[in-house]
């Protein structure tokens, strides 16, 4: 029986649809993010399941009993806020005993569980600081232990790693990645971040305008999206807008809108006359040769050094700049060289124009 | 800019305030200390000693005043707290933005009425030809007219009246800085509504009560024109004795003695208060957040 599932949930505030039919199942102690842009109806979602918004439709159980008429304090799902929403008139101890005492815990075990869990996130002994005498990532820590302390069936994170520095930050997914599979918790995690939601996740949703656009390992999104906002929000990718000229089984040739002809793979029902987006990582594209698609030629631009993560900058004919992760070529090549970029058809993906794009 | 320049717009800044607290609090103060130490044995012949305050210990009628003062100003205290703090509470977290400034001003308005006037605006609803009574009888409450004035109740809603505005500008300013994640994470952690109320809303708006009941406090037991209006000739209240004093009897010994002595007592219940209450100063309103 899964951890949490939701069942074409909806809310709307009067006319507007904040969240649309959405349906998820979350496996007991996996980690699952939700990933969008801000105002993608994400937070909402995460609300309903706590329970500070009611569902306009469908359905969520927890452990396979539906939640939707339970107040948000019995429900057994616990909540990181993104800013922590640490009590600051109680101290460490406290701000943990908190969710003991609500309880009804006998009096004489809440040190104990303070002390243990507190020990799990390594960080014994802190108990009688004061929460504004704890750093960032301390304060972290304590607002994850204050609710896995009262072992609920689902811990929802909503974007915490948002105020910390980029240092911390990168410390933090990699932490909450371990604390999650010690803990043994299903975490449901939310986030804008797509390198957050790949590095931690075991699955992702990628939810835009109120809706999940896919579901699926990090590994899928990445390499096979299913369609052109996925394509463009999970990962780098460079975009290249034109026509399908003609179509050749799972492939199609593109007119580029400031001429060129490619060949990539066709990802969704677009046709003949279509106007269409190329998308194609870095790492897919190749300088110099022709690797099937037809080759682009264009100038070096710059090259960004940045160890094993280095991109060539190229400034094609048409005028678009594209990222080129190269490996090989980035050492051989040099600003201002004329060179040709081309790709293997099978990793690209043509989708329909987004829209405003 | 240099040192000395610096200096001298600090003492210029200070200067204000310096000669305010100097000149019309601590040197008022000092007078009024010395003239209560002073015992009059005969025409313009006086003494130093004790005697006016071991007057006030022997005279039960103004003991009893001084207590009964103390006593209606704490319940003033607590039902402004009462009353005021369901009304900061929504106007600083339930009320949307926009009413938020129009419902503050709201009770801002009565501010714009001196005191005297408010208070004869209470004698002409409740006394017993008043708006009160009439519309009663008209109504078949009652059969005759009633007197409403002049007892411990009309002088209690009066004082409460004047004050609870000086409850609720602390209560709205506290509240307003507590986030509302801060609730939602008490409930999310399983209390109920009593237990976020108890310890989270409650102790997050303490530097707000602690700062609301000590300013309340003061100001009714400083009060003079509504107990004594509302309260007429049984309001017995403290101030009106310090008033009968220096003006009816001119006695300034003896008011001044009573003024001393309501500033001390004061000053005791409200330290009583912090220490029965388990708070302080300095983790309340002289916290920095």
């Amino acid at each position: 029986m899964n951890d949490l599932s939701c069942v074409g949930v909806t809310k709307k505030f009067g006319d507007f649809t904040a969240v649309r039919n959405v349906s998820l199942e979350v496996p007991p102690g996996s980690f699952f993010s939700i990933l969008g842009p801000s105002g993608c109806g994400k937070t909402t979602l995460m609300r309903m399941i706590a329970g500070f918004e009611t569902p306009s439709a469908g359905d969520i159980r927890i452990k396979g009993e539906s939640v939707i008429n339970l107040a948000p304090n019995k429900r057994n799902v616990k909540m990181v806020f993104q800013h922590l929403a640490l009590f600051p008139m109680m101290n460490v101890g406290e701000n943990i005993a908190y969710g003991l005492r609500c309880q009804g815990e006998q009096k004489s075990e809440i040190p104990e569980k303070v002390r243990k869990v507190l020990d799990r996130v390594g960080l014994p002994g802190v108990e009688d600081k004061r929460i504004e005498q704890l750093s960032g990532g301390q304060k972290q820590r304590i607002a994850i232990a204050r609710c896995m302390v009262l072992q609920p069936d689902v811990l929802l994170l909503d974007e915490p790693l948002g105020a910390l520095d980029l240092k911390l930050r990168e410390h933090m997914k990699i932490e909450l990645k371990q604390l999650q599979e010690r803990f043994e918790t299903t975490f449901l995690y939310i986030t804008h971040d797509q390198s957050e939601a790949l590095v931690m996740s075991d699955q992702v949703a990628v939810m835009n305008a109120g809706g999940f656009e896919q579901i699926g390992s990090p590994r899928a999104l990445y390499d096979d999206p299913v369609s052109g906002f996925v394509a463009g929000f999970v990962g780098d990718a460079n975009v290249l807008p034109g026509t399908i000229d003609e179509v050749r089984g799972g492939e199609a040739r593109v007119i580029l809108d400031g001429g060129g002809a490619v060949l990539a793979r066709l990802a969704d029902d677009s046709n003949t006359g279509d106007r269409v987006e190329i998308f194609v990582r870095p790492e897919a594209l190749r300088i110099g040769g022709d690797n099937g698609s037809g080759s682009l030629s264009g100038k070096v631009d710059s090259l960004l050094f940045n160890g094993a993560a280095s991109r060539i900058l190229v400034r094609l004919d048409t005028g678009q700049l594209v990222e080129v992760a190269d490996g090989d070529q980035a050492s051989e090549v040099s600003a201002h060289d004329a060179v040709t970029v081309s790709w293997q058809p099978d990793r690209s993906r043509i989708f329909v124009r987004r829209p405003g794009a | 800019m240099s040192r000395d320049a610096g200096r001298l717009s600090l003492i210029l800044l200070f200067a204000p305030f310096a000669l305010w607290i100097g000149l019309l609090i601590i040197l008022p103060q000092i007078g009024i200390g010395y003239i209560s130490l002073r015992e009059k044995v005969g025409i313009n012949e006086y003494e130093f000693g004790f005697k006016n305050y071991a007057d006030f210990a022997q005279a039960a009628v103004y003991r009893n005043t001084l207590f009964r003062t103390a006593w209606i100003s704490i319940l003033v205290t607590m039902l402004a707290l009462v009353l005021g703090f369901p009304i900061s509470y929504y106007i600083a977290k339930i009320a949307r933005e926009r009413s938020r400034a129009a419902l503050f001003l709201m009770c801002l308005i009565p501010l714009w009425v001196s005191d005297l006037v408010r208070a004869y605006g209470w004698i002409v609803l409740l006394r017993e030809t008043g708006v009160v009574s009439t519309a009663l009888v008209s109504m078949g409450v009652i059969n005759e007219p009633i007197e409403m004035l002049y007892n411990d109740v009309t002088v209690i809603i009066g004082l409460v009246y004047t004050v609870i505005l000086f409850m609720i500008v602390p209560l709205v300013s506290t509240m307003q800085g507590m986030d509302d994640s801060l609730l939602e994470a008490g409930f999310n952690l399983g209390g109920s509504r009593l237990t976020v109320f108890r310890r989270i809303v409650v102790p997050y708006a303490m530097p707000g009560i602690v700062a609301g009941c000590i300013i309340v406090f003061m100001i009714t037991a400083g009060s003079y024109l509504t107990p004594v209006l509302l309260g007429g000739k049984n309001s017995s209240w403290f101030t009106e004795q310090i008033y009968n004093q220096f003006i009816t009897r001119y006695n300034w010994e003896a008011g001044a003695t009573f003024g001393v002595l309501l500033l001390l007592f004061t000053s005791l219940v409200v330290w009583l208060g912090l220490r029965l209450t388990g708070q302080s100063l300095a983790t309340t309103v002289a916290k920095d957040t």
